[in-house]
């Protein structure tokens, strides 16, 4: 049925040809650029690629929307949390006096860091929406330690390419990399609306990636650990949310 | 060429209109999955099981914190759902850019998609409408051109609700409003856009099946060979 000339398979051929190696070229030149995320294997991989790459191509460096204070959500939505192991609750009775902030990794200088030392630092607010993957959302002010002062307070090795931060509820762990892990609205949060930062929110320490969606932003923050390959963590997918079938990069 | 060996349509429209249809079908499969996650919608900036609703959808939740009045969970289907919903989208748009670029140079929707200017008035539309209201079939003069209904159903799919729902699914993403505040901001907010991706939605829905009926009345074999092939048998020859 279907005719073909000579020239149109030597056509054929070299155009797959050129786009089997403009593959190979463009793969090669996205994971030096930092454009594939860590679960960019499987059927799914190619459209995280996709997303991610054209996201950090495009949008690397906006800012998230901020609100005005009179948009702040009345009734904000704290979600479900699982229940809080005794280590938290013993936290907890002493005011949180004793929490700690640890960072690890490839750093020149590891740190640990209580609230009131993360509450000296530079302070940041911004009034922010955070959007739940299921499609709810709600707007509040967040307040924190710039994630990046801390990070320049522990020396980051140049080589370093993700944050990993972990919860004290060890099944959450997640990580970013460093355009988010720099990006200026990126919080180690501590207050929500001018007070205290909830428990239910996440208090006394919430990471706060203002352009992902709400499962980047891990509650009761312990540690951060600091690495060039994530693939010596969990399953090496990135995080937890890849090996619950979640996508890793959530800011769409 | 004679007629009955002109294709009635093109090798890029068919491969195309295939490659759409599967990533139509995946992305609307996986869409409703994620609104059973959270079957509530809303109008604005924001919206949660602690606001009022526009309006809600009266089924079971994959969320125990959704209150449905059911008194059971549906098992999570999210993770999947996202990967395909946005893998889909890729494939979708690409696709559509390609069609559109083409359709553009080689004078595609000129031709065939634009209706006759004689065709649209309100008299020769009343004609046609009131021939697809008897269910009449196509005659002759169809089998390698569209009616006028026809012709603005496929524009207005293409050209406004195709770029509408990639719109509105973009104004739901943190990261791409970051870029682009206006997106989301003429929607009146990121919950008014989900609503609106949820309706235009219904919008394509309703065209596929309205597609599907009319590929039935017209004979099903004959355009569905068309599409698959390209040919189409001779114009009287009812299937």
């Amino acid at each position: 049925m279907i005719k073909l000339s000579r020239r149109k398979l030597i056509a054929t051929g070299l155009a797959a040809t050129a786009g089997a190696t403009g593959f190979v070229v463009a793969s090669k030149l996205a994971e030096r650029y930092g454009l594939v995320p860590p679960d960019s294997g499987g059927i799914y991989g190619p459209g995280e690629t996709l997303t991610y790459a054209a996201q950090r191509v495009l949008t690397r460096h906006s800012l998230a929307r901020e609100f005005s204070p009179s948009q702040v959500s009345k009734t904000p939505f704290a979600n479900e949390v699982d229940p809080l192991g005794e280590e938290f609750q013993r936290l907890q009775h002493g005011a949180f006096a004793d929490w700690r902030l640890a960072v690890d990794g490839l750093v020149t200088r590891p740190a640990s860091f209580s609230l009131a030392e993360l509450k000296s630092f530079p302070r940041r607010s911004h009034i922010t929406m955070i959007q739940c993957e299921e499609g709810w959302s709600y707007i509040a002010e967040w307040t924190g330690a710039p994630l990046s002062h801390i990070l320049g307070l522990a020396g980051v090795l140049p080589k370093v390419r993700y944050v990993v931060y972990h919860s004290i509820q060890t099944d959450w762990w997640e990580s970013i990399d460093m355009a988010d892990a720099l990006h200026p609205q990126t919080l180690l949060a501590y207050g929500m609306n001018g007070g205290e930062l909830p428990i239910g929110f996440g208090g006394p320490l919430r990471m706060r990636v203002a352009r992902q969606l709400g499962y980047k932003n891990v509650k009761y923050i312990t540690r951060l650990t600091l690495t060039d390959n994530l693939k010596q963590f969990g399953k090496g997918l990135g995080s937890a949310s890849p090996e619950g079938g979640y996508a890793w990069y959530a800011g769409i | 060429m004679p007629d009955t060996l002109r294709p009635r349509h093109s090798f890029l429209v068919r491969v195309t209109h295939w490659i759409m249809t599967v990533s139509f079908l995946a992305l609307l499969v996986s869409g409703l999955e994620l609104v059973v996650s959270h079957p509530r919608f809303y109008w604005g900036e924001t919206g949660s099981v602690n606001t009022p609703v526009l309006f809600k959808i009266p089924i079971a939740s994959s969320r125990a914190k959704v209150p449905t009045g059911y008194g059971y969970v549906l098992p999570d289907q999210n993770g999947w759902s996202r990967y395909l919903h946005f893998q889909s989208a890729w494939v979708l748009v690409m696709t559509g850019l390609l069609y559109v670029a083409v359709g553009l140079l080689n004078g595609h929707f000129r031709r065939d998609l634009l209706p006759a200017r004689p065709d649209v008035s309100p008299k020769r539309l009343a004609v046609s409408i009131g021939q697809h209201l008897r269910f009449e079939r196509p005659g002759a003069e169809e089998a390698w051109s569209y009616n006028v209904l026809q012709r603005l159903a496929y524009l207005l799919v293409v050209f406004v609700l195709f770029p509408m729902i990639i719109w509105t699914g973009l104004a739901m993403s943190p990261s791409f409003v970051a870029a682009i505040p206006a997106a989301v901001n003429v929607l009146g907010g990121q919950q008014s856009a989900r609503t609106l991706h949820f309706f235009l939605t219904g919008s394509l829905v309703l065209f596929l099946l309205v597609h599907v009926f009319m590929v039935f009345l017209a004979g099903f074999r004959n355009r569905m060979r068309a599409m698959v092939t390209g040919r189409t048998v001779e114009p009287l020859e009812r299937v």
